[in-house]
């Protein structure tokens, strides 16, 4: 099953490395990381998507947590939470295709943020189901460059993660 | 007032600070990205260092030196091919958990990255190794960084820490102050078991009609061997030991029956299978002990104590898991189990239990032909238990040697048997030897080898004449890498393909020409007198070449994949039993 990590670390150097490292020395699947100093610069937060059976998720938290730098590891799924993921797609942007694409931004609730005489740059946000659907709608042969981010999570609610 | 602190270099700095830490011993090979730091070691005597042949034999020595005192182990190396000289070592101390602090130099900071001579990424090539890494970038973090690393190295599950010190940063100067303590707020090791887990797990283990306890290397790392002796004696249980757990509950005691696994004792590997409630304290279920996992303790309910939470339900999920330091644990349950009016262990089933496990007993899984004028491999270990009455340091390489090392001395005490059972790194055995020797100069430090072993760290013998570690060397030399050889033959159809060590030196004028003692033994009826001789030299190191029966294998055996109840025996009497 899917799982979405969120974990602090020291903000030290070669943390990040640290916990890439792990997920390929024990063979856990990482699907996407994601990884940005928090309001704190010595802590830094890392969204993991990953996968596995339960006891894997067991084994990839309690070995993560094992890291000397990571202060904090949650399982985003224990909870309710939300997951966005921000895309930046550029598309060949024809006078005849202008329209069809912008009304499919409309109902996707991106924006064009880019323009030029052949092409459109296109941000959204949302989940990665999202986004992917968004591609897919798209007629293939107009994507000229796909780039995501990789999804980032919080759980809803009042609570924060360091409490 | 406060004291007005000195102004250090970084150099000076890295030995007051092993001088504050208490460090004795600095296992070293000295190269250009570590001279400022060995010009300031030839100014002091309070720590000192020990001259290795080769950085493996450092970090191997620092290891063994650890595992027998309790102490860390402390290594420096330069930079480059000293670093990865290294890693083997590392390795080796970070699957047993040995706590180690390795310095390794490092080229300057502004050139870090250029490719500069002798430069590597240590910190990159180490850190699936380590328990955890530090590079040092300031000379102001130089002593913290130190304190930090010997923290973590020797708290909670202890491993190796590297610290990787650039050349410039030991020539720069800052105010020298050596912390007492420090605090690191996303490392905090759990001492304390939960009580609710510890109350319901000494239910679990007072119910148990066929009981067993399963100990590991964590009883010995915790210091913990006090409370499991106590705790089993209590119970009247039997109880089985890993390889790396051997010494931490008397081998002589009644309750023992041998170590578990793959060469473990039928009796030990049979109660495993067919108990009803294992306790497993400091034990990781490797898979060298496990066997097929599908197969594994099929009756059991499964009490696992251990400081790791992620050793917890790793290869095998369990039934009450108790995350603690093994000593305080130990400790809680015995508390619980003492109290009075409390439940006591159910006499009767126990006894037919132990009818049980005496029957398993009496195979006598470890016999071996005594009639014959070549030597078997287990009779001098066997002697070597006599002789020093099983009292001695015994560090092992790897291969059958350390199979029958494991099985024929017969371990009392915690400490005394020193072995690469994680990493199984052919050798580790005499450096090892000679930290032992460094810490306790006037124990009997015996290495029992094997031919091929033995040459993997050979260089280290001048080191032993250098510092006078007086070691006793008990090569098995069966002209074979024999564990290799016995794959083959059981698993290859006998291919014996590159296991054979042809061209082997003559290992008398090895030792001699190294100054120390060679004997080469080829009967039988001369092992014990040799070994007497080996020993009363308590001055000398000593390498005998005992010239051992080539075909000899190591039983019983658990081939992978199978299980607990399915080993071979001998070779003749290939027996399944269930
Ligand atoms: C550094 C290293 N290389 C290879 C091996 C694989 N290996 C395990 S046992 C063994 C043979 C050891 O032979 P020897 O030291 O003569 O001991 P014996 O088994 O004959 O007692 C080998 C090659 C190893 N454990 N370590």
């Amino acid at each position: 099953m899917r799982h979405i990590l969120s974990l602090l670390m020291e903000n030290e150097a070669g943390a990040l490395s640290r916990v890439a490292g792990l997920f390929s020395a024990r063979a856990f699947n990482i699907e996407s990381l994601t990884v940005a100093p928090t309001e704190d610069p010595k802590i830094s937060r890392m969204t993991i998507v990953t996968s596995g059976s339960d006891a894997i998720i067991e084994q990839i938290m309690k070995q993560v947590n094992k890291l000397v730098d990571v202060v904090k590891v949650v399982d985003l799924n224990d909870t309710r939470h939300i997951e966005r993921e921000l895309m930046l797609i550029k598309v060949a942007a024809k006078k005849t295709d202008r329209a069809e694409i912008k009304r499919m931004v409309d109902v996707f609730r991106g924006r064009i943020i880019d323009v030029t005489e052949n092409s459109f740059t296109i941000e959204m946000t949302g989940t990665g189901e999202k986004l992917d659907a968004f591609i897919q709608a798209l007629d293939e042969r107009l994507i000229l460059e796909v780039v995501r981010s990789g999804v980032s999570g919080i759980a809803r609610g009042d609570k924060a993660i360091h409490s | 007032m406060a004291k007005k602190k000195e102004i250090l270099r970084g150099a000076e700095i890295f030995c007051r600070a092993l001088k504050d830490e208490g460090i004795k011993h600095l296992f070293g090979y000295p190269g250009g990205a570590v001279l400022h730091i060995y010009d300031e070691l030839y100014k002091q005597d309070a720590v000192e260092h020990i001259l290795v042949r080769h950085e493996q034999g450092a970090t191997h020595a620092a290891d063994g030196y650890a595992r027998a005192t309790g102490k860390p182990g402390v290594v420096l190396v330069t930079s480059g091919p000293g670093a990865t000289n290294a890693v083997t070592g590392i390795a080796t101390a970070y699957l047993d958990s040995i706590p180690l602090v390795v310095f390794t130099g490092q080229v300057s900071t502004h050139m870090i990255g250029n490719d500069a001579f002798q430069e590597v990424d240590s910190i990159g090539i180490t850190r699936p190794c380590v328990k955890h890494n530090f590079l040092v970038k300031d000379v102001k973090d130089l002593a913290t960084t130190i304190k930090k690393a010997f923290y973590v190295a020797t708290s909670g599950r202890p491993g190796p820490v590297v610290v990787d010190i650039p050349k410039d940063v030991t020539a720069d100067s800052c105010e020298y102050e050596y912390p007492d303590k420090v605090d690191i707020s996303s490392y905090k090791p759990v001492v304390k078991g939960h009580p609710g887990q510890i109350k319901r797990a000494a239910e679990l283990i007072l119910s148990a009609k066929k009981p067993m306890i399963y100990s590991g290397g964590g009883v010995i790392l915790g210091e913990a061997s006090k409370e499991l002796t106590q705790f089993t004696k209590l119970l009247g249980y039997p109880i089985t030991n890993t390889l790396m757990g051997l010494g931490a509950f008397p081998a002589t005691h009644k309750q023992f029956v041998g170590m578990l696994g793959m060469h473990g004792t039928y009796e030990a590997n049979m109660a495993m299978h067919h108990c009803d409630v294992l306790i497993a304290i400091g034990a990781r279920f490797d898979d060298r002990v496990t066997g097929d996992l599908e197969k594994f303790c099929p009756y059991a309910k499964i009490v696992h104590i251990d400081v790791d939470p992620s050793s917890i339900s790793k290869n095998v999920p369990v039934d009450i898991p108790i995350v603690g330091d093994v000593k305080h644990v130990l400790k809680d349950l015995l508390a619980i189990l003492k109290s009075d009016g409390g439940q006591k262990p159910d006499a009767k089933a126990l006894k037919a239990w132990w009818k049980q496990v005496d029957e398993w007993r009496a195979l006598d899984c470890l016999k071996f032909d005594r009639d014959t004028e070549v030597i078997k491999p287990q009779y001098v270990v066997e002697k070597l238990w006599e002789l020093t009455k099983g009292d001695a340091f015994v560090t092992s390489d790897v291969g059958q040697h350390q199979m029958w090392a494991a099985q024929f001395y017969k371990f009392d005490k915690p400490r005394r048997w020193i072995n690469s059972g994680g990493l199984g790194t052919m050798g580790f055995g005499v450096p090892a030897a000679m930290g032992v020797k460094l810490a306790y100069p006037d124990e009997t430090v015996a290495c029992i080898s094997g031919e091929a072993s033995l040459v993997m760290c050979i260089q280290e013998l001048s080191t032993c004449l250098q510092y006078n570690t007086n070691i006793k060397i008990l090569s098995l030399n069966n002209r074979y890498m024999g564990m290799v050889r016995q794959w083959q033959e059981f698993f290859y159809s006998s291919r014996y393909s590159h296991s054979y060590m042809e061209a082997l030196p003559d290992f008398v004028k090895m030792a001699e020409s190294y100054g120390h003692v060679g004997m080469r033994i080829e009967k039988s009826s001369d092992v014990e007198g040799a070994l007497k001789e080996a020993l009363a030299l308590k001055d000398r190191t000593v390498l005998m070449d005992f010239v051992t029966d080539q075909t000899e294998n190591v039983y019983p055996m658990i081939a992978s994949g199978k299980g607990h109840h399915e080993m071979h025996l001998s070779s003749d009497k290939d027996r399944e039993l269930a």
